[in-house]
């Protein structure tokens, strides 16, 4: 036994899929998660809470309306056949802009939590040394907040192997494109396939134990030093 | 004499009654039947006192679900195989099986005109994407595959497919309009004998394997009255109107 074409289809696209998510998912967190640590603004609640929706959200909540938003009668769906790209459910894009918000709260949180922790102080001792805005970002919040960061990514990266329910309502199934391992594991139970699910689980378990152990390992090690 | 009349009366109403008649079933319900088995449910319990707890689901899911010991009595099934295995391995009573429906298959759109009466628009190419159920594990998706084939389409359409995990998914990817083209079950668009919304082709009964559709009593419900007897009223002609009307066959 062991993996399958489909299978090893399945493994490959869930891991493009979540470096794809995780890069983009860098990107726009930071900004969000620097503008959170440091506003002043009302905003920051709600702006806050609506990034740690997907938390408490069940994925079907996220599914549904993404389905109905994206379809050909909803905003996003209008946008992108204007822009001609044809609909985004069932695509490998529509799938990377659900996770992107599905993964958002596990990427923008922890780099919060280290901008926050830096504090005011060492940016404000940049400044009297004449950095500029950019200079104090990169060569003091950054380095700073490093941990952070490293946190985000395997955090974002692991959530999104990890997700099923939101791929399920809109992936459609399709090999390469939209069946993710998780939703291959699905298949093979629904069609009694017991010994390839227990390939793909097995695989699956390991990982998100390994993923894990990885972070709290390094995690502990950079508190220490 | 008169005041002891209706007072025994009304005791044998608030306790004789629902002890001595109304049980309870569990039924596990394949998605395609949703409908129709709504109806049928609720006319049972008026006409029986009985109670139906209906749960739906795809057939594959309900049979891993029963093999480890979920709690229905009852199980009606999309096909005629997973009953069959059920009462082969001593989880159902093979001699109460029985085929409640035939179901028919339609090429269904949710815009009005879009298909054809005799579903050209398959050959035209002219749809991005095609909803079909996971033929791995739903009858309607068996048959939609087999009728691909028939037509000799299969290898032209099959880049369009979008896989729903049941009948209801592969639905619901089709009303929402996401997929412009779906093969679904015609019960699901059909009220009342007829086609209610957008636009459908009837696929005939011999571009597939006829989709036999079984009820079993599963072990747990042995000595259940509420489960014999939801068995008997899948007979009854009140129950085959409603099914009639969603448009199976017998």
């Amino acid at each position: 036994m062991g993996f399958s074409a489909a299978d090893l289809g399945a493994i490959w696209l869930t891991l493009r899929l979540a470096t794809v998510v995780t890069l983009l998912l860098l990107l726009i967190g930071t900004p969000i998660a620097w503008w959170l640590a440091h506003t002043r603004s009302w905003l920051k609640g709600p702006i806050g809470a609506v990034v740690a929706l997907p938390l408490v959200l069940p994925p079907t909540v996220l599914g549904f309306y993404l389905l109905l938003v994206m379809g050909p009668n909803g905003p996003i769906g209008h946008f992108t056949q204007s822009m001609g790209v044809g609909l985004l459910p069932f695509t490998f894009w529509g799938l990377v802009v659900a996770s992107v918000f599905y993964s958002m709260p596990f990427v923008v949180q922890p780099i919060q939590n280290a901008f926050e922790s830096i504090g005011e102080r060492p940016l404000e001792v940049a400044a009297t040394l004449r950095a500029s805005p950019w200079d104090r970002f990169f060569s003091v919040a950054l380095p700073l907040s490093r941990p952070g960061f490293i946190t985000a990514a395997i955090l974002g990266f692991a959530h999104t192997v990890g997700e099923f329910g939101v791929v399920l309502m809109i992936g459609g199934n399709i090999p390469d494109k939209t069946r993710v391992v998780s939703v291959q594991i699905y298949d093979h139970v629904e069609a009694l396939e017991y010994t390839e699910a227990h390939w793909l689980a097995g695989t699956m378990l390991i990982f998100s134990f390994v993923v894990l152990l990885a972070l709290y390992t390094y995690n502990r090690k950079t508190k220490r030093a | 004499m008169r005041v002891s009349f209706v007072l025994a009366g009304s005791l044998l109403v608030l306790v004789g009654l629902p002890c001595a008649h109304a049980a309870e079933v569990n039924v596990a319900v394949a998605a395609n039947f949703t409908a129709p088995m709504n109806v049928i449910a609720a006319d049972f319990e008026k006409d029986t006192d009985h109670k139906a707890k209906l749960a739906f689901g795809s057939s594959g899911r309900f049979y891993a679900q029963i093999k480890n010991g979920a709690p229905f009595q009852l199980f009606l099934s999309a096909d005629d195989e997973t009953p069959a295995k059920l009462a082969h391995e001593g989880l159902a009573e093979p001699a109460s099986q029985f085929t409640y429906a035939i179901g028919s298959l339609v090429l269904w759109s949710a815009k009005p005109g879009f298909v054809d009466a005799k579903g050209d628009v398959l050959k035209s190419g002219k749809f991005t994407k095609l909803a079909i159920a996971n033929p791995k594990t739903a009858p309607y998706g068996r048959a939609a595959i087999e009728t691909l084939t028939k037509l000799g389409l299969l290898a032209a359409v099959e880049s369009k497919f979008v896989q729903g995990e049941n009948i209801a998914q592969t639905y619901q990817f089709a009303h929402t309009g996401n997929a412009d083209l779906g093969f679904v079950a015609l019960s699901q668009v059909m009220k009342d004998g007829k086609v209610t919304e957008g636009s459908a082709w009837v696929v005939p009964a011999e571009m597939h394997q006829p989709i036999r559709q079984d009820v079993i009593l599963l072990a747990t419900g042995r000595g259940n009255a509420a489960a014999e007897a939801l068995l008997k009223y899948l007979r009854t002609d009140k129950a085959k109107t409603v099914i009639r009307s969603f448009g199976y066959g017998f």
